[in-house]
């Protein structure tokens, strides 16, 4: 076999790393108003919320099986060690996700049971989003593996630290949720969602502050990463910091478009932060991107058809949402 | 009792797999037959086909949404329960299952929301070339996934190095030796569940005599393209089972029920099997049959499972009685076309009461022969995972225990049925509801705009509003 030109390795980790990031920031809007349901001022403005995420929330969702197929493809080892060491979590997920994706077809069609739909959409989106918040813990936490084969038990995914993760992720979905319905709406419903983001932003940052704090302390290469000399990652914090002030005052500003942007950022910086913690360990604490990559011809094969593809699909998806730009009206009924 | 995590894992892989398969076999089938209804519409205007397509096009939206639904699921399977075995064959499996990913991405983002929801926005002969990309890109997803499963059935086109599978050539392994004929095979299979759909609640209207013109218009046509798919699936059919004869012969053993290897072997009418005493009891056959069907010669030697070890047998009675209840099924397909041929000429095939009624009852069937014929050819590949070269206790997860497989058994079955039995209940509602009038279309909401399959559908939730 002829030695590969290309590090492909590197390039499907951008691939893999931005198929996250655009499924957490856009499905986790969508999440974000299933976990704010329960607490909406009324049927009005759950109508609202539902109809402002309608349009394309299962093209959002559609990251997250491309996300787990390409991770098969690409670094198998990953797949083969999350998927087991995360089994219950998983199970959670997928059914959380089953019930809310329901939900969100049944609900508009129902009258009589609609309370029904109305909890299975609440429920399968805060499962949802705690077990993807315990998924980021269980990986800042490492793996139990030996010779690529996790050895581990069935809940050691569950710990006080990726209960916090969770808890943390419910919260953060539940902000980028306001701060859309924030853009999307207006009148009372936009009020209630302006009084709601403060105390959610104020939650997050309380949380991300304990998980930073928290990480180091128990991982010294993170701490090494990160407290060894003056380093230019030091700006994705200060970045986060400036986005959540940009939240706090955009909120004041009564500012329409600006809380949901800054959200966006907050959660970008969080994530990259994130990434430079551990790179390049893939499976932590053991398995770098390279250990855990398939044959270069594999990933080459898949490659020049995902470079067809998605193209298509990211104009697809910015079609869609300039289609659906705009406020959406109480009353106006996406059916 | 010890929970035997090997076992769940089969049993939950075997029910999500039943389940997902249910939906795209009909959804392929469907699509094809909604490109036809869009191409005579669009070639002759007639309002007839355009009430039709639009009908079934919303039948179509919700199964297609229901198999996304449990697709997802499938996605993560061989992950959580079979980690050893997709860390083998990941170089191989990985790509080409995300191959088939990627076409659904495309296929939904391309083409799926004008079908669905851009009939009036885009011209008419682009609505139609969009009916002909669905059908086709339901076909590419399934060559995928064919590929995939008969890849596992006749691995090629790989070597296998340290445990973990690399290809030495793309094309024999997407193409490997099974690969045709099962993708034949499964393609008619999608064709005739669609036919049969179509004919049994086309016929359901009939009875109820509600827009007869119409659905005798889709009755007619589909008793056609049964009276020739029906036989053609009995050939290829054949065709399928001599390759697994070439290949996999212990499978056609216990299809066969046959325990010995001999010559005049013959066709096993009824038996059960019995494979600790490994032999039939009540054993009714007809001699030299099967050596005829395998070999051409009723006097050739057919593979009895003898052959091999006992712990290398496939579940016999399984195999054997899923692959008569396939086969029992296909038959009745081909004789209740034909007496559709028989009635026609006479001109009454649809207002004969019995035969509309027995069309009623016949879309249920390829729904089942489908799952026995997946049942036949997955059950009797074991003990092999990836044959004669990794058995299911290889590939299983090695950390999975019996309580979390059964923990995740139970709570798919749990999350299945009450999300399938909405899904099931909506789609009658659906066919309740039956074609849009031509005021109806007239009427249609502006608003509804892209972009998700499920609200393709319009019917309304409860009965009594749909009255109002």
């Amino acid at each position: 076999m002829s030695e590969p030109v290309f590090d492909l390795t590197l390039i499907w980790a951008g691939i893999i790393a931005f198929g996250v990031i655009m499924y957490v920031l856009m499905d986790g809007f969508d999440l974000g108003q299933g976990i704010l349901f329960p607490f909406a001022p009324s049927e009005d403005a759950r109508d609202v919320m539902m109809n402002s995420v309608a349009p394309v929330w299962d093209g959002n969702e559609t990251w997250l099986i491309l996300g787990g197929a390409g991770l098969l493809a690409a670094f198998p080892l990953v797949y083969s060690v999350f998927l087991p060491a995360l089994y219950i979590g998983v199970f959670l997920l997928l059914a959380g996700l089953i019930f809310r994706g329901v939900a969100f077809e049944f609900r508009f069609k129902a009258k009589s049971s609609r309370y029904l739909w109305n909890w299975a959409f609440a429920g399968g989106s805060i499962v949802a989003s705690f077990a993807q918040g315990a998924v980021v813990g269980s990986y800042i936490q490492g793996f139990n593996v030996e010779n690529g084969v996790y050895v581990g038990g069935a809940l050691d995914w569950l710990t006080p630290f990726t209960l916090l993760t969770g808890v943390g992720l419910v919260i953060g979905y539940a902000l980028l949720g306001a701060t859309w319905l924030i853009m999307k709406s207006e009148g009372d419903i936009q009020q209630w969602a302006y009084r709601i983001t403060r105390p959610l932003l104020l939650g997050v940052m309380v949380i991300f502050l304990i998980i930073s704090v928290w990480t180091p302390w128990v991982d010294p290469f993170v701490a090494d990463r990160w407290f060894n000399g003056v380093s230019p990652i030091w700006l994705l914090p200060i970045l986060a910091l400036f986005c959540a002030w940009r939240i706090w005052v955009a909120v004041g500003q009564q500012r329409d478009g600006l809380p949901f942007v800054a959200t966006m950022g907050l959660f970008i910086c969080t994530y990259l932060g994130l990434l430079a913690s551990k790179f390049p360990y893939v499976v932590p604490p053991n398995y770098t991107l390279w250990d855990a990559a398939s044959a270069h011809e594999s990933q080459l094969f898949l490659l020049l058809g995902l470079l067809f593809v998605i193209p298509i699909v990211l104009i697809y998806t910015a079609w869609t949402y300039w289609v659906f730009r705009g406020k959406v009206k109480a009353g106006e009924g996406y059916h | 009792m010890e929970l035997d995590p090997l076992i769940l894992s089969r049993i939950q892989f075997a029910f999500v797999v039943s389940f997902h398969a249910i939906f795209p076999v009909f959804t392929i089938g469907l699509a094809a037959y909604i490109a036809v209804l869009e191409g005579l519409a669009y070639k002759t205007g007639n309002a007839a086909w355009d009430r039709l397509s639009r009908f079934w096009i919303q039948v179509f939206a919700v199964v297609f949404g229901m198999g996304v639904v449990s697709g997802i699921v499938m996605s993560f399977q061989f992950g959580t329960n079979w980690s050893n075995f997709s860390q083998a064959t990941a170089n191989f499996l990985g790509p080409v299952l995300s191959y088939e990913v990627l076409t659904a991405f495309f296929l939904e983002a391309a083409f799926l929301g004008v079908l669905l929801f851009g009939r009036d926005k885009v011209p008419k002969g682009l609505h139609f070339f969009s009916a002909i990309m669905v059908a086709v890109g339901t076909f590419i997803s399934s060559f995928w996934i064919l590929s995939a499963s008969s890849w596992m059935h006749t691995p090629a086109g790989v070597e296998l190095r340290d445990g973990i599978y690399f290809v030495t050539s793309w094309s024999e392994a997407i193409f490997n030796p099974s690969f045709w004929p099962r993708f034949f095979h499964m393609a008619l299979a999608s064709f005739l569940t669609g036919g049969f759909v179509v004919c049994g609640v086309s016929a359901w209207f009939l009875l109820r005599k509600k827009d007869v013109e119409v659905h005798r218009r889709a009755l007619s046509m589909s008793l056609w393209l049964l009276l020739f798919m029906a036989p053609a699936q009995v050939l290829v059919g054949h065709a399928h089972g001599l390759n697994t004869a070439e290949h996999q012969p212990m499978k056609v053993a216990a299809m066969e029920g046959a325990w010995e290897t001999k010559t005049h072997a013959p066709l096993i009418l009824f038996a059960i099997p019995d494979q600790d005493a490994q032999t039939n009891h009540f054993e009714v056959s007809i001699p030299g049959l099967a050596s005829w069907f395998v070999t051409g010669d009723v006097a050739g030697e057919v593979a009895g499972l003898d052959q091999v070890p006992v712990e290398l047998q496939p579940p016999v009675a399984i195999v054997f009685w899923s692959f008569r209840v396939m086969v029992g099924l296909g038959m009745l397909m081909v004789l209740v076309a034909f007496i559709g041929l028989a009635l026609r000429y006479r001109g009454r095939y649809a207002e004969t009461h019995w035969y509309l009624q027995v069309l009623r009852g016949m879309a249920f069937t390829p729904f089942v022969a489908v799952l026995a014929g997946w049942f036949v050819t997955e059950v009797g590949r074991a003990p092999w995972l990836v044959y004669e070269q990794m058995t299911h206790a290889e590939g299983l997860t090695p950390s999975l225990t019996g309580g979390m497989a059964l923990f995740t058994l139970i709570g798919y079955v749990m999350v299945y049925a009450v999300v399938f039995a909405a899904g099931l209940y909506y789609l009658m509602r659906v066919l309740q509801t039956g074609a849009p009038t031509l005021e109806d279309i007239g009427h249609e909401d502006q608003k509804q705009r892209p972009k998700r399959p499920l609200s393709g559908a319009t019917a309304s939730w409860e009965q009594e509003e749909s009255k109002a």
